[in-house]
């Protein structure tokens, strides 16, 4: 099923025995940098081993890279980053690039100069003649950022890259996605570090529990916000009509803090505490960190 | 195409830097000089104070290198079990495959590719190993064995039948389990040849069929038997015969080669396995 989308996933079911991992999940990404974003067992490896054709969905289905999951014609598009990222440990690390730029369809004539390219990319140069053996997880996981690398293809697919790379590193591959974005290739990025995604991402989607639960572009998502009202003789029912507005807690200071409300809604939820008799003393619309988004729509 | 002899290859490049091949080569060495300078030993017996007849130390000779190939086609059927049971089980369990198997290559591929590499493992090693051996047994003590391309034929054709089965089971359970019931397996098919020998001597039927029975759902006792038959020397072969049928349950003893029938279908039954272990991966997730 060719698509315009580069990456395209339709109603998507997969199911472990019980367990659902993947809950009719439809995605659509067309450019850029994509962030997916959920806690431990969301689904998001799962999404991204269907994707590649690891493994197969229970129902549903889609594209990647214009052509069907698994299949050649899409595998030849796409590099992808394993969460479990193993390799051949007693090959070398040139090696191992050299293995997957032939089974990548590379011209042998371009692997030499490709491999020092990776190398040099993810800041492997001085180590490609080691055995992949005796690396560290972090130069591991380097060695497989490198490998999704290999021959620039059109999709890049990165479950949690810097699972095991130190602060440097973590900077290193904000700065190859970038250049990933710039020449045009689509990023799927597999997260959990919400920092992450909030300095590269243009979109993401947050899921939990195999289902979407928000997904946009990250600027709309932000904009959701929280306003402090410090205001005295709030009635119960006052309350319950601002609970309308989003999810009321209560500061430390007796100040209530309405989670969820957007910037031009501010005003209402001040005429309606008004309006209930409370007197106002302050209203401070607070700018929510993706972070607290990212909670406040796991609760839900 | 290219997938299958890149998987193939790495087959082998990975015995050699984990140096399989060189302990392979190593205790060849041992087992080949011990073998030769026991038979060059045979010069010394004396029977009744006096030096054997060519034709006692000819049958002699060839009565040890029948043990000694027997522990050789062991060896080498327990090696392709325990190089091929975790080909396909430990990449996937280490995560080698995911990125491997995330490349323009299908599962058949990745599969036969694995298949290759091994057979040629084994069948190199196979190959290598029986003909020092032969050879140097021959320089020591002049003795050749009638068929001994068909012995090689029949001794490789029973390592690659276990390692296909081996491979098969790979694609879905891991390398310990896997490997521990094609072994068992083996033996309970070598078991099963001389149980139906033993029927063959004392005439039972229903005995005599669960040897056929097991020969035909593993034929790697079936080879072997082709493989001892290549070793006999018409003398040996004339002795034998003449104890008619209850010859048949010695496994070190066969009177006659597997029928053609049996090779073709060793032949088919390896095809088909290897067929059920490509279409077992294809539907294991990774
Ligand atoms: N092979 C499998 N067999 C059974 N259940 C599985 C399998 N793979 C995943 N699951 C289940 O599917 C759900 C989603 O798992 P998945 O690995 O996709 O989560 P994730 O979002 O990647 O989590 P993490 O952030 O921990 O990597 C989990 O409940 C998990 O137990
Ligand atoms: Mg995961």
């Amino acid at each position: 099923m060719a698509s315009a989308a580069a990456i395209e996933l339709a109603h998507v079911t997969k199911r472990y025995g019980k367990v659902v991992a993947l809950d009719d999940l439809s995605l659509s990404v067309t450019s850029g940098v994509f962030g997916f974003l959920g806690p431990n067992g969301a689904g998001k490896t799962t999404a991204v081993k269907i994707l590649v054709g690891l493994a197969r969905p229970t129902a549903g289905g889609g594209s990647l890279a214009g052509a069907s999951f698994g299949s050649k014609a899409s595998l030849h598009k796409i590099g992808y980053l394993p969460e479990l990222f193993r390799y051949q440990s007693w090959l070398t690390a040139r090696e191992v690039l050299a293995l997957h730029c032939e089974l990548a369809g590379l011209e042998r004539s371009r692997w030499a100069a490709e491999i020092d390219r990776i190398l040099a990319t993810v800041g492997l140069a001085d180590r490609g003649g080691s055995r992949v053996g005796t690396f560290s997880k972090g130069m591991q996981q380097r060695l497989g950022l490198g490998i999704a690398l290999i021959g620039d293809p059109a999709v890049v697919l990165l479950d949690e890259p810097t699972s095991a790379l130190d602060p440097v590193g973590r900077h290193d591959v904000r700065e190859i996605i970038r250049a990933l974005r710039e020449r045009g290739a689509v990023v799927f990025l597999n997260s959990h570090l919400l920092t992450e995604v909030e300095q590269v991402c243009d979109s993401v989607a947050i899921v939990d529990r195999g289902k979407v639960v928000a997904q946009g572009v990250l600027a709309d998502l932000l904009r959701t916000s929280s306003v402090r009202l410090r205001a005295s003789g709030l009635s119960r029912e006052g309350r319950a009509a601002l609970a309308r507005f989003g999810e009321i807690d209560d500061g430390a200071d007796g100040a209530i803090l309405i989670r969820g409300v957007e910037m031009e809604r501010i005003p209402d939820v001040v005429s309606e505490a008004v309006r209930s008799g409370a007197r106002i003393y302050a209203v401070e619309p607070q700018h929510e960190t993706l972070e607290e988004r990212f909670l406040r729509l796991l609760g839900q | 195409m290219t997938a299958t002899f890149v998987v193939g290859r790495q087959v082998i490049a990975e015995a050699a830097r984990r140096k399989l091949l060189l302990a392979l080569v190593l205790l060849t060495i041992v087992v080949i000089a011990l073998t030769v300078w026991g038979i060059a030993r045979i010069e010394d017996l004396r029977s009744a104070g006096q030096p054997l007849s060519e034709a006692q130390r000819r049958t002699i000779v060839s009565q040890l290198l029948i043990l000694v190939m027997f522990m050789f086609s062991w060896v080498l059927s327990l090696a392709a079990v325990f190089v091929a049971a975790p080909a396909i089980s430990g990449e996937v369990e280490s995560g080698i495959a995911l990125a491997l198997l995330s490349r323009p290559m299908s599962r058949a591929e990745y599969v036969i590719g694995k298949w290759l590499g091994l057979v040629a493992l084994v069948l190199g090693y196979a190959i290598a190993a029986a003909v020092i051996e032969l050879v140097a047994v021959q320089a020591v003590s002049g003795y050749q064995p009638p068929h001994p391309i068909e012995f090689l034929a029949f001794v490789m054709g029973e390592a690659v039948a276990v390692l296909t089965l081996t491979l098969a089971f790979s694609t879905r359970i891991a390398g310990m389990v896997g490997g521990v019931i094609a072994a068992i397996l083996f033996g309970i098919v070598w078991m099963g040849g001389i149980v139906g020998g033993v029927g063959a001597a004392f005439g039972n039927e229903t005995i005599t069929h669960v040897g056929t029975a097991t020969k035909l759902i593993l034929p790697t006792d079936g080879l072997w038997r082709g493989a001892v038959w290549s070793l006999e020397p018409a003398v040996v072969l004339a002795a034998q015969t003449a104890l008619g049928p209850a010859a048949a349950a010695n496994p070190f003893f066969a009177t006659e080669p597997p029928p053609a029938a049996y090779v073709i279908w060793s032949v088919l039954w390896i095809a088909a396995v290897l067929a059920v272990a490509v279409w077992s991966f294809r539907g294991r997730e990774v």
